[in-house]
């Protein structure tokens, strides 16, 4: 199996050395022909308006909606949570492309600017009892899920940081960054 | 539940990788960088080409005109502070601005000390010619490193110098035996432990763009295949002919930066770039490299 990162802009690069360490072969995504080869897409943090412009100019947003309605499954992390999310709370900027998959809404920058920026410890049922330690970097989080969806992990005050659909698995914050492999482990069991 | 770590300070820059971050002076070129697909801009009054142009003293931007170009954008927004000039790193923090890039653009504030960047919430990119230079400013406590380049000129050879220098360095390292590196961080003029986490890394321990004279795609992808993280580009985007279209091609070019086929799709009818300067043309005392150690 091989696990497709999409690669135009953002931290790809730290989700394959975590795929990597767990023995899985991953492949760049940047151009349709190499979405063909891979049989999941985990879509990095970023920038979001920067990833949805280049989904657009290097055609990539239909043939992943194509996959997706396939069954094949896709990661969103903070950035590409915003991408896989059907609405965005005050609406997307003008002209804004995304791939609007996911029965979420997804609120941008939702904790403020970067001096406001975390670390936490989450409670996430899903993975075990031992506490997810959690970064979130101009994150945004969910407002509100459809009935279809399952929230996996919410911070204390009950904001909704982390949501599974089917085979679409969607996280606010940076499971690439701190070394705990558990979300990419159930990434690859969807 | 703890906010403004050193993971969050350097975590920003890792987000930033394969971007583009574009100089602008006003809130509309700021909206023109963000439709292009800018990763971030950073906010300033002139840019390197005109600061270079003016002489003088180069301060600071206006708070108020910071604020203005905040709020014009949903990306990351920077601004630069002088070397050294702590003070206005505090004023920078405190309107809110995600990074600050303390700058030999403008005119140092400090002609020994840079600011100690632990003592901020708000994390700090830095510039340097070499791995010495970048280890100090990581020692500072800098989340980010830029490579200086030439800012303002257009002319790309001394960002490729700067870059070049600081992978051959850390390249030398990595070939050194462990009890070689105690010298190696004394000619380094940097900390022994940073050495030595560079010497099994292969690579600096936070993110790397290179800037300084960046002006076509071409530029763009070189400093990419030389192994840098991303780009910043100041006066080559605005100063150019056609500064939207430049802009996009920019940003393709660094996700690209592998496949020539695209950037020769991607190069083609950008309209004039830049007028650039040849570097030994300027006056010494007027290289801005040479400013911060």
């Amino acid at each position: 199996m091989t696990v497709g990162v999409l690669a135009l802009q953002g931290a790809f690069i730290e989700h394959e050395t975590m795929l990597q360490g767990l023995g899985v072969a991953t492949l760049q995504v940047r151009l349709p022909e190499q979405l063909v080869q891979v049989e999941r897409l985990i879509i990095p943090g970023g920038e979001s308006t920067t990833i949805g412009k280049l989904l657009v100019r290097f055609d990539l947003l239909e043939p992943i909606q194509q996959r997706a309605a396939e069954g094949m499954p896709i990661w969103g992390t903070c950035a590409g949570m915003i991408l896989l999310a059907k609405e965005i709370a005050e609406g997307r900027v003008e002209g804004q492309p995304a791939l609007g998959l996911m029965d979420i809404t997804a609120r941008r920058n939702a904790f403020g600017r970067q001096v406001d920026s975390f670390e936490t410890n989450l409670q996430v049922p899903v993975l075990g009892e031992a506490p997810f330690h959690a970064v979130f970097i101009r994150a945004p989080q969910i407002d509100k899920v459809g009935e279809a969806v399952e929230t996996l992990a919410s911070l204390d005050d009950g904001r909704i940081v982390a949501a599974r659909q089917g085979k679409l698995l969607a996280t606010a914050f940076h499971p690439e960054l701190t070394g705990d492999a558990r979300f990419h482990e159930l990434f690859l069991g969807l | 539940m703890e906010t403004s770590t050193f993971t969050t300070k350097v975590g920003l820059a890792q987000m930033l990788k394969g971007g583009v971050i574009m100089d602008v002076v006003t809130p509309d070129q700021a909206k023109i960088a963000e439709e292009a697909g800018a990763v971030a801009v950073m906010a300033l009054e002139r840019v390197p080409a005109d600061i270079r142009k003016d002489g003088g003293v180069a301060r600071m931007s206006d708070p108020e005109m910071i604020q203005g170009i905040i709020e014009a954008v949903t990306i990351p927004v920077m601004a630069k502070s002088r070397i050294g000039h702590f003070v206005e790193a505090q004023i920078l923090e405190a309107i809110g601005v995600d990074y600050i890039d303390e700058s030999e653009v403008l005119t140092p504030a400090d002609e020994e000390h840079h600011t100690n960047k632990h003592n901020f919430k708000v994390p700090f990119v830095c510039g340097a010619r070499n791995l010495g230079e970048a280890l100090r400013r990581i020692t500072e406590g800098a989340a980010m490193i830029r490579t200086k380049g030439e800012a303002g000129t257009g002319n790309v050879v001394e960002a490729v110098r700067h870059a070049r220098t600081m992978f051959a360095e850390i390249r030398r390292l990595q070939t050194l035996d462990p009890d070689e590196l105690f010298v190696a961080a004394k000619n380094l003029q940097a900390p022994y432990e940073l050495v030595k986490q560079i010497a099994e890394l292969g690579r600096l321990p936070v993110v790397n763009f290179a800037a300084g004279g960046i002006a076509t795609p071409a530029d763009a992808a070189l400093m990419m295949q030389l192994g840098v993280d991303g780009v910043f580009v100041g006066s080559g985007i605005f100063k150019s002919g056609n500064p939207a279209k430049r802009a996009k091609a920019i940003v393709e070019a660094t996700t690209h930066f592998r496949d020539a086929k695209l950037l020769a799709e991607i190069s083609r009818n950008l309209g004039e770039a830049m007028v650039g300067i040849n570097i030994d043309t300027i006056p010494e005392n007027e290289l801005l490299a040479k400013r911060g150690w």
